[in-house]
């Protein structure tokens, strides 16, 4: 009891604030955010998945049935919302093949934020072309 | 107790970071057997299967947004005639088999990971796996069931 009482906290409350809020080894660290990002993206695609799936199941019941929800996704909007999808996937796959590598390859652990600046570099290769590609189909039909 | 995050000054209390709804019984009662239920290394294999179908995924996955949304007029060029030209060759309805389960399975498995991380009750947990295998399930019948049948000539 009287310990608790004249216990004298040796830090004042900011600095155990800052130390809080520190950086550790992981936590802050770009291999997390790689570890969010990958979490986040696969979420995503696999609700995607279970939308695509019912879409193209319309295909056994109509052919009007399957064009008509189809012709939603021939607009402005889904044209961005489908490059964000392929950025997702893209990003998802990329770095799974970063995380295999750091499992399997012994000197994947070493090279793991070079390979996650790596991926970044890639990723942005793919996405510039993607994007010109998409833009370029929508400027093809929306002319 | 090395993390720096847990050291604490003299009489100050640990911060309450979650709260836990079901205690392991291991905590309770040490001498506890272990759970032995399901199939053993159950997670290991399903460690490699994340792996191994994530890099077949990323050529199926990869591929197929490149012929839908890249390739010719894109998403534009889509509609039941494409489909239905497209399954006619025993190609593509292996692949797009292949991705409807493999997306499935790898997807699902990463959701399982999710919910065990999130959910702190028992029950919370039982419940949303519970919800994940049934759209699982649905998902991967129906998609594999409209694959299989397709017919181009059906009429509306």
């Amino acid at each position: 009891m009287t310990t608790t009482t004249s216990a004298n906290p040796a830090t004042p409350e900011g600095s155990s604030r800052l130390r809080r809020l520190r950086r550790t080894l992981y936590r802050g660290d770009p291999g997390m955010w790689s570890w969010v990002l990958h979490r986040i993206t696969g979420a995503t695609v696999f609700f995607f998945l279970f939308i695509h799936v019912l879409d193209t199941a319309l295909v056994r019941i109509s052919p009007q049935a399957y064009d008509e929800v189809i012709s939603t996704y021939k607009t402005p909007i889904v044209g961005l919302m489908e490059l964000g999808l392929v950025a997702a996937v893209l990003y998802h796959a990329l770095n799974g093949i970063r995380v295999i590598l750091i499992d399997f390859w012994a000197q994947g652990p070493r090279y793991q934020r070079l390979m996650l600046w790596t991926i970044g570099i890639v990723w942005l290769l793919v996405m510039v072309p993607a994007g010109v590609v998409v833009a370029m189909h929508m400027i093809g039909h929306f002319r | 107790m090395s993390s720096p995050d847990l050291q604490l000054g003299r009489g100050q209390t640990a911060p309450v970071r979650q709260r836990s709804h079901d205690r392991p019984a291991s905590l309770d009662n040490p001498r506890s057997p272990r759970r032995r239920a399901g199939m053993p290394n159950f997670e290991k294999y399903a460690w490699l299967f994340m792996r191994m179908s994530g890099v077949v995924l990323v050529f199926l996955a990869l591929g197929h947004l490149f012929v839908m949304l890249m390739w010719q007029d894109g998403v534009y060029r889509i509609d039941f005639n494409y489909v239905a030209q497209r399954w006619h060759s025993p190609f593509w309805q292996t692949w797009d088999l292949l991705l409807l389960w493999l997306a499935q399975l790898h997807g699902g498995n990463g959701l399982r990971t999710i919910i065990d991380d999130y959910s702190r009750k028992d029950s919370t947990r039982f419940w949303l796996n519970t919800l994940l295998a049934l759209s699982m399930a649905f998902t991967l019948v129906l998609g594999t069931y409209v694959l299989l049948t397709f017919d181009p000539n059906i009429s509306g």
